[in-house]
């Protein structure tokens, strides 16, 4: 049976793992492939890293760095931050990533999507969408959160399917950081509406926000960040805690 | 031992070769023929498209030399559907090791295409693989799959039973990653080195 998939999600800054609480406030959380090889070991079932370095000089130094990652870990990893090109993608699938995320410029520029998945096949193109409700509706934000866009999540997550994303990445901005939970009403509904798996993320803090959001949300995969990096929840106790409550988990 | 990997267009060469280097086996990444033919082992990666893939390895006759080898082949995930005959992914024609035809996953309200994460492996009588990989998960990503047939070594189910591994004569295969399969991974490389 196909299981539930936990996925600790690693910011990287200068080669080092941080996470932004609320998309700001950077705390360090140490070296990537130490960290990613840890989560591996203590049963993640994949890893993000997200290169949110601001330059592009920088941004030439995270190939190596996913490569190092491939080299020394045993499980699938995603990679994104900065990516707007097919140019952008074939080094880091080279290196060893099994799939890239995009965001912002999959708005700019919709076509991406189409590209990619053309280029790399579907099963390795995820699209990040970051959105918060306005109004009664979610609008999704580019930039780390920062720009609102005309764009309304389940029309964009519904129009990146049908131009080739094999998954979606949710991040609820007015979740991520609470530490209540995922949102479920949304991830729910993104689930009916898509044919292609969808990765919840923001709001984790405890436990059964994982099982509330494969339960209510539905959502066949959970991500987070802090918590893990900062040990407040463990990934064996995570799984324990699940599969005792008869959730489907590796 | 002499252990090769055909070097072509698929996604996972780096993955695999990371993967070997992990368990301490020497291997090199080729698609010289003389080379492939020499060697004791091959590996068929594959992370692509069918119809692409195909026509690459018929333009670098790559196709011929596959279907020449008598030394134990293990084709992994697009490596094992392209040993099949024929694939529903833009109705291609395949190398025919395997007198199957590759279909699509039909997705189901609860079953999102492609399969994707960590399914359990269930073992048929005298599988090549590890006995002791009954029951453990593997990292499945596919939207096509081989349906089971007599020379399936392993099943694993997603809205249908489907082949997670295959063996005939010398050609092995795993529909799932062994390279991204953390322990399982390693056992299932570990078997094929074995054969």
């Amino acid at each position: 049976m196909l299981t539930k998939r936990i996925i600790p999600c690693l910011d990287i800054k200068d080669g080092r793992t941080v996470k932004g609480v609320n998309f700001v406030n950077i705390r360090d959380a140490g070296d990537p492939v130490e960290l990613g090889a840890r989560y591996a070991q203590e049963g993640a079932d994949e890893l993000v890293f997200l290169d949110i370095s601001a330059t592009n000089e920088q941004r030439k130094t995270f190939a190596s760095l996913v490569r190092d990652i491939a080299r020394h870990i045993n499980i699938p990893f995603t990679v994104g931050g900065g990516i707007s090109s097919v140019a952008d993608v074939a080094p880091l699938l080279e290196a060893g990533a099994d799939k890239v995320s995009v965001n912002s410029a999959a708005v700019r520029n919709p076509g991406l999507i189409d590209e990619l998945s053309r280029a790399f096949g579907a099963q390795c193109i995820v699209l990040a969408i970051d959105a918060r409700k306005v109004d009664n509706a979610w609008v999704v934000h580019t930039h780390g959160g920062k720009n609102a866009t005309d764009k309304k999540l389940f029309t964009w997550a519904k129009e990146g399917q049908e131009r080739g994303a094999g998954e979606i990445l949710f991040t609820s901005m007015d979740h991520d950081g609470t530490k209540a939970g995922f949102a479920n009403d949304a991830l729910s509904k993104l689930h009916t509406l898509l044919q292609i798996p969808v990765i919840a993320s923001g709001g984790a803090g405890a436990a059964e926000h994982f099982m509330d959001t494969f339960i209510l949300g539905q959502a066949d995969a959970a991500l987070a960040a802090s918590i893990f990096h900062f040990g407040e929840v463990k990934l064996p106790d995570l799984k324990g805690y699940l599969r005792q409550r008869g959730i489907s988990i590796r | 031992m002499k252990l090769v990997i055909i070097k072509y267009n698929a996604g996972n060469i780096q993955s695999v070769s990371f993967a070997l280097e992990r368990l301490g086996v020497d291997f090199t990444i080729t698609d010289q023929a003389e080379a492939i033919q020499q060697a004791d082992k091959v590996i068929f990666p594959g992370v692509g498209e069918a119809s692409t893939t195909m026509r690459y390895l018929h333009d670098k006759k790559l196709d011929a030399v596959i279907r020449s080898l008598r030394q134990p082949v293990l084709g992994i995930c697009l490596g094992m559907q392209l040993l099949c005959k024929h694939s529903e992914e833009n109705d291609t024609p395949c190398l025919g090791i395997f007198d199957e035809t590759v279909k699509r996953f039909e997705p189901q309200p609860d079953k999102k295409v492609p399969h994707m994460g960590w399914n359990n492996l269930t073992l048929t009588a005298n599988s090549w693989l590890d006995p002791a990989l009954e029951n453990k998960f593997a990292y499945f990503v596919h939207s096509y799959y081989v349906p089971v047939n007599a020379h399936t070594s392993s099943l694993t189910e997603y809205t249908v039973p489907f082949s997670a591994a295959m063996h005939r004569d010398n050609f092995y295969a795993v529909q799932f990653h062994p390279e991204k399969s953390a322990e399982a991974g390693v056992l299932v490389l570990q078997s094929f080195l074995n054969v």
